[in-house]
This record gives C-alpha cells, sequence and structure tokens, in this order.
C-alpha cells in the first residue's frame, strides 16, 4: 500500500538497492541485446550500450532508428521481446513505469506532455516522491492532514525554486494546457527533476525552445552533471550534441552502430553514411 | 451564456448578465444555497398561487429536497470517477442496487413463518447494514475495476454497464430469490422484489440516538398546522432533511479528496496516466481507490434513496438512472465538486420534478381527463380545424414521458453552448494547501488592484 511511502520527501533512494554497492557503479544504466518487434516492423534490434555515471551521453541516429523505442523500452512503458536493462545494479526489465521511475531513473516525453487541465503548479508539485498526502486516509482525516499540509509547504518551496530556476514563476497559475511549445518542455524538464531523479532520460528536450532557453539549460544540466546526476539525451541537433556530450551513441536501424567522444563520431564514415545515405 | 443574452430584449439581457455574473463570483456554498432557495421559491409560489393545501405544499418540498439530495450525492460521487479520475462508469445504478439489496439482506428481520415477508434476513442493526452495503459496492467496484482498469477507459464502460444489468438481472433470477445463510432462511425476493420491513429508519436513528422526543415534539408542532395525520408529513421532511446532511458529508469527504496530493494524483490520471507512471505513480492502485470509494459512496447513494420506500424492485435498477446522474453531472460541470452539488439539484428541480410537478399544477387547473390516449387523437383535431385544445392535454398527460425529450433538449443545448456545464472550470485547486508563493512572494492577496 501506498500508506508505506511515508518516508521524507528527500528521503535518499536507497531502499531498491539495499547497500551501497551499486550506486558506486561506473555504469548506472546497463542495456543488453535489447529487441522489440511491432507486427512485422522490427523497432530495436539487438540494442546493448551502458552509460556512464556522471556523463552527459548522447544517443543519435536518423527518424526511426529505434531511439524513442529505446527510451520505452528501458523506461517500462514498452516490454522488450528478449534483452535485459539493468539499472543501478538491479535488472528492472518488464517492470511498471511506476516501479523504474521510483528507482530514480525519470524520462521526459518527446512530445511534451503537460497535464493539460491542471495548472503548472499543480503539475510541479505532482512530481516530488514519498508524499504523505497520497495516501487517501491521510489526506482526509483530520489530524493526520495537518502532516500532510506541512510536508506540502516544504514541497511547494521546492517548487517555488524550481520555478524561478527555469524562469517561468509568471506562468505559475497558468493552466499547462495554455503554454507554448517551449515553455511546456521547460515545465515537463522542471517537473521531471522534482522527482529527485539519479538519472534523467531526455527525449529532445530543446525542440522549440528558443536558443537563450536552450543554453540555459543546457548550463543548468552541466550544473546537474558535475553535481553527480547522469542523463541520457535523445537529440537531433549534431551541433548540440557534438558539443556538449561526452559520450554519443549513434543508433541504426534498430541497432547501435557505433559509439565514442564525439571526435569519433565525427570521423566515423558509417554515422555519415547512416544519416545522409538510404533512410534520413 | 452570452449567446442566450444575446436574444433578450436589451434591458432583460443586462439583468440576466448581471444576474449570472453575480452568481459566479460568489463562494460555493453562497451558490449552492443561493440556488436551492430558488428553486424552493418557485416551487412554493406556484403551489401557493394554485392554492395548495398546506399538507400538499410541505409533501412537495419534502419530495423535492430528497431528489436534489439523491441526485447530489450520486452526482458527487459519478464526479470522484469521472471528473476526478476520468473512469467511464456508466453501471452507477448496479452498485446502488447491491447497496440496498446487500443492506436488506443484513437488516431485515428473521424470518418468521406467517409474517408480511417471504424472505427473511440476518436481523442485524440498520448501521450494520448500511455499512455492508457500502462494503459490498466497494468490493463489487474491484472486482469490475481489476481487468478492466489494466485496459483503457472503454472497456471499464462496458464492463460496467453489463455489470449493473448483471446485478439486476441476478435479483431478477430464481436463484437468489431465496437460500439459506448462516442458517436463516434469506433471499432477495426475485421479480417480485424485496419488502424492507425492518423498522423505520428514521425512527430507529432517534430512538438511538435518545433523540424521539425531539421528533415527537415537531410531529406534535405540526399538527398545529395540519391536523390530519401529521406524521407521514413530518416523516418526510425530516428524512430529507437527513439526506442534506449526508450531501454535505459527501461534499466534505470529496473536497479533502479532492484537494489533496492524492486527488493531484486522480487528476493527473485523467490527464494523462502515462506521465502519472513516468512520475512514479502507481496509477492502478490510485484509480481501484477512487473507484472503490466512489462506488461505496453509489452505494449508500442507493441505499438513502429506497431504504425508507418499503419495498424494492429490481427493475427500479435501469440503466436510466445512471444515465439521469450523468446529465446532472455534464449539467454541474465534470470536475468540479460545487457544480455537482448545482447540477444535482438543477436535474432533480427542473428535468427530474420539474415535468411532474408542472403536470400535477396543470391538472389542478384545468381538467385533463378528457386528453386523448394517443398520439393520432390528439393531432387530428389541429390538423382537421385547427383546434389545439385536445393536443395541448395530451402533451401536458404525457409530460412525464416527455420529461426524456426535454432532457435529451437540454443536453444538445449544453454540448453547443456550454459543454463545460454551469461550474466545470475546473478551478478546485488539487493540493491541500493554497498554492500561493511562500513568504516574501506576492503582496497580500486581498484583491485590492482587481476590482479596478
Amino acid at each position: 500500500m501506498s500508506e508505506s511511502e511515508s518516508g521524507a520527501a528527500s528521503a535518499p533512494r536507497s531502499e531498491s538497492a539495499g547497500d551501497a554497492g551499486p550506486t558506486d557503479a561506473r555504469f548506472p544504466l546497463q542495456v543488453e541485446d535489447l529487441h522489440k518487434s511491432f507486427g512485422g516492423i522490427t523497432a530495436v534490434d539487438g540494442a546493448s550500450f551502458e552509460v556512464e555515471r556522471g556523463t552527459l551521453t548522447g544517443l543519435i541516429g536518423p527518424n526511426g532508428a529505434g531511439k524513442s523505442t529505446t527510451f520505452n523500452l528501458i523506461t517500462g512503458m514498452h516490454t522488450p521481446d528478449s534483452g535485459t536493462v539493468t539499472f543501478n545494479g538491479e535488472e528492472i526489465t518488464g517492470l511498471e513505469p511506476y516501479e523504474i521511475a521510483n528507482r530514480g531513473l525519470v524520462r521526459t516525453f518527446q512530445i511534451a506532455r503537460e497535464l493539460q487541465e491542471m495548472t503548472v503548479l499543480e503539475n510541479l508539485m505532482l512530481a516530488p516522491q514519498h508524499q504523505q498526502g497520497e495516501a487517501l486516509w491521510r489526506s482526509v482525516l483530520p489530524v493526520v492532514r495537518d502532516r500532510v499540509s506541512e510536508q506540502e509547504e516544504e514541497i511547494l518551496d521546492r517548487v517555488w525554486e524550481t520555478l524561478e530556476f527555469f524562469d517561468i514563476e509568471h506562468l505559475a497559475e497558468e493552466e499547462a494546457g495554455n503554454l507554448s511549445g517551449g515553455q511546456r518542455k521547460l515545465l515537463e524538464m522542471a517537473r521531471a527533476l522534482l522527482t529527485d531523479p539519479d538519472m534523467l532520460l531526455l527525449d529532445e528536450p530543446f525542440a522549440g525552445v528558443n536558443p537563450t532557453l536552450e543554453r540555459r539549460l543546457l548550463e543548468h544540466v552541466h550544473e546537474l552533471r558535475e553535481e553527480g546526476y547522469t542523463f541520457l539525451l535523445v537529440e537531433h541537433d549534431m551541433d548540440l550534441i557534438m558539443n556538449n556530450c561526452e559520450h554519443v551513441i549513434v543508433m541504426h536501424q534498430g541497432q547501435i552502430l557505433t559509439e565514442g567522444t564525439p571526435d569519433d563520431i565525427r570521423q566515423n564514415e558509417e554515422v555519415i553514411e547512416a544519416y545522409l545515405g538510404g533512410n534520413v | 451564456m452570452s449567446s442566450a443574452a444575446s436574444r433578450l430584449p436589451e434591458p432583460l439581457a443586462t439583468y440576466w448578465n448581471e444576474a449570472v455574473e453575480t452568481f459566479t463570483r460568489q463562494h460555493d456554498v453562497v451558490k449552492i444555497v443561493a440556488l436551492l432557495l430558488s428553486v424552493y421559491f418557485v416551487y412554493v409560489l406556484a403551489g401557493i398561487g394554485l392554492g395548495f393545501p398546506l399538507r400538499g405544499q410541505f409533501n412537495s418540498i419534502a419530495v423535492l429536497t430528497f431528489y436534489v439530495a439523491v441526485f447530489s450525492m450520486l452526482t458527487l460521487a459519478l464526479n470522484l470517477h469521472w471528473g476526478y479520475t476520468g473512469l467511464f462508469n456508466i453501471g452507477i445504478v448496479g452498485f446502488m442496487a447491491i447497496g440496498i439489496y446487500v443492506m436488506a439482506l443484513v437488516s431485515k428481520p428473521v424470518y418468521s413463518p406467517g409474517g408480511a415477508a417471504s424472505v427473511g434476513g440476518l436481523g442485524l442493526p440498520l448501521w450494520v447494514g448500511i455499512l455492508a452495503g457500502m462494503l459490498a459496492a466497494a468490493v463489487l467496484g474491484f472486482v469490475v475495476a481489476l481487468p478492466a482498469l489494466r485496459l483503457r477507459a472503454d472497456y471499464l464502460a462496458i464492463v460496467t454497464i453489463a455489470m449493473s444489468e448483471i446485478v439486476r438481472f441476478s435479483f431478477l433470477s430464481d436463484a437468489f430469490a431465496s437460500f439459506q445463510l448462516a442458517g436463516q432462511p434469506v433471499g432477495f425476493g426475485g421479480g417480485s422484489g424485496i419488502i424492507l420491513d425492518y423498522q423505520d429508519p428514521l425512527i430507529a436513528f432517534f430512538e438511538a440516538t435518545g433523540t424521539i422526543g425531539l421528533y415527537r415534539g415537531l410531529v406534535d408542532a405540526f399538527a398545529t398546522v395540519i391536523p390530519n395525520n401529521p406524521s407521514p408529513v413530518v416523516n418526510g421532511l425530516v428524512y430529507s432533511a437527513v439526506l442534506l446532511v449526508f450531501v454535505a458529508s459527501y461534499y466534505w469527504l470529496l473536497k479533502r479528496t479532492g484537494e489533496s496530493p492524492f486527488g493531484r494524483v486522480l487528476k493527473a490520471i485523467r490527464e494523462d496516466e502515462d506521465v502519472a507512471q513516468a512520475l512514479g505513480k502507481n496509477t492502478n492502485r490510485f484509480k481501484i481507490k477512487s473507484f472503490m470509494l466512489g462506488c461505496a459512496l453509489m452505494g449508500l447513494g442507493g441505499i438513502l434513496w429506497l431504504m425508507g420506500q418499503g419495498a424494492v424492485t429490481p427493475n427500479f435498477f435501469r440503466p436510466r438512472i445512471t444515465f439521469f446522474v450523468w446529465i446532472a453531472l455534464i449539467l454541474g460541470g465534470a470536475g468540479s465538486n460545487t457544480g455537482s452539488v448545482v447540477g444535482g439539484a438543477i436535474f432533480a428541480a427542473v428535468l427530474y420534478q420539474g415535468p411532474r410537478y408542472f403536470q400535477s399544477l396543470v391538472s389542478t387547473v384545468v381538467d385533463t381527463s378528457a386528453a386523448p390516449s394517443g398520439f393520432g387523437p390528439a393531432v387530428a383535431p389541429l390538423l382537421a380545424n385547427f383546434d389545439p385544445t385536445p393536443f395541448l392535454l395530451y402533451t401536458v398527460d404525457s409530460v412525464r414521458q416527455l420529461q426524456l425529450v426535454i432532457m435529451g433538449l437540454v443536453l444538445i443545448w449544453l454540448m453547443h453552448n456550454r459543454p463545460e456545464g454551469m461550474l466545470g472550470h475546473r478551478e478546485e485547486t488539487a493540493a491541500s494547501i493554497p498554492l500561493t508563493r511562500p513568504a516574501a512572494g506576492k503582496p497580500a492577496a486581498d484583491g485590492g488592484e482587481a476590482d479596478e
């Protein structure tokens, strides 16, 4: 029952793995030999890669390469036909999306999926984990509800800080459905961060965001990376990937074509072929 | 609203707009009370105008309040399902049926040969029966929801309406008409229904709380205005007043449920379940909790509707009641608890009781016994020699049947002009605290500049 999720809002996320071992691991996310087909189309065909802790890793590839499907397989939105996903030393293949999110692996969506008829504040207040008031009886019963409200105050403080950081305080009371495309992207990133994740999977987070904001967001991503967060980023803007990621993974036709530093990728003939020849 | 106003003459339109504006500015509770009072005002005024006896006046107020209350309760419960969680439940009446039938089974007196009732119950106190009925409705909700919630919304709709018919047919069936439970001959009575031969719930309540003297005093007081057998009138009035207390409790409970982190997750599920999952919320658990709570409240709604009626038959629980509750919710505005009460009240007063009351008003003034019995004889004089009288008489005489047509027209009008319902602004913030900026943020919200 969710009654057991009564820890503090900022409780450290160690309950799943137990000891400190896995969190020290160099590669929090390990993907091995993932396969997924929809009808006759093989979307992901034996993808294997690892993401190193504290890095900003880019996942690129032409349209239809299987990037988004890979994201969905990692985060439990789809179940792989075969293969495994390991996060912080624990196999998470086939877990429900919420279980994966609760282990600290949180995603954003390619097309921003804000909760339209909720205000920006409500969207953000939703995100923090371990909210006592998510247990129905705590929210309803008179005395315990006061404790719920206390925690809500704390969460609200964090939410306002986040709003300020992303420079969208003026939109706080707006219904999320009224935001522009770029603002939605910001909201979605802010919301993902408020879940207090270990690792973020960002699906084209900069599409539709203006250059100034994009720079700001990137600065923030780098800041968080230095604090120890790990990022896996799908993006079409090659310059952005090449200038910001330490490590780049290239997908093509459901498989990992190659991976390496941006310099390696730039000089790789196969990558150029994949992007410029065949099915762009 | 503006389109309605534009068709009115200028000064009237101004009044109308002002009235609407003033109404929407008010506090939610003020809205509900103002609305109820004006409905009563119209009813009483019409009654006085036509010289109804006092007894009839009191009765029509009691009946009106009764329906306002039951529809408000059911609409509030449906709002938790649909307005908050996005669960498409069209089996409301099934949960009501389970509620009252289980309550009857538990609380009916033990079978005694030669008694009026052909089957007995377990003979437990009424409150045990009420709790058992609510619990049974919640458990049925769980059973229904478990397979359906894994699929998407439409499947829940199909499963719930099928369930409500299965429930009705089960109670109709001879198989459950009588059986043995804990050594007692009990049963649901099959198609002929079940007699609710327990003690009058109202009297039982006053006796249990030691306030029976108060009730007797009230009956005596009424005897001065209604000398002839006042107690059914008082009973009706008091029972409907008790139901209003239940409406207030529903409202309180659901408002707290909505304005909380729990309600926030429900709203998120309504908007986009994948997102709620991606943020680490176990959405199935939230949906099932919300569904079970709503079902228990629908069960209680069914109990309160029928527990004082003396008997229940399975065919009362046809799907049309489910759709009545849906109309009330759409009318008031899905997503708003206040809107649900307003919708329930308006539906009950205008669409449900209104035509019947109108019919009884007309038949006191005009003798409708000469009304033609079919559509043909009603229209023939109109076409033959432009005599509208038979047609009008026929219309008034079949107002109850026309009720459904009127409801349909109102729905169509709403869909075109105000699809969000009267109060469906969904501005009931899903948090247990006001989401204003903490500490040195905004200036104090006394709204000074907003009026300028």
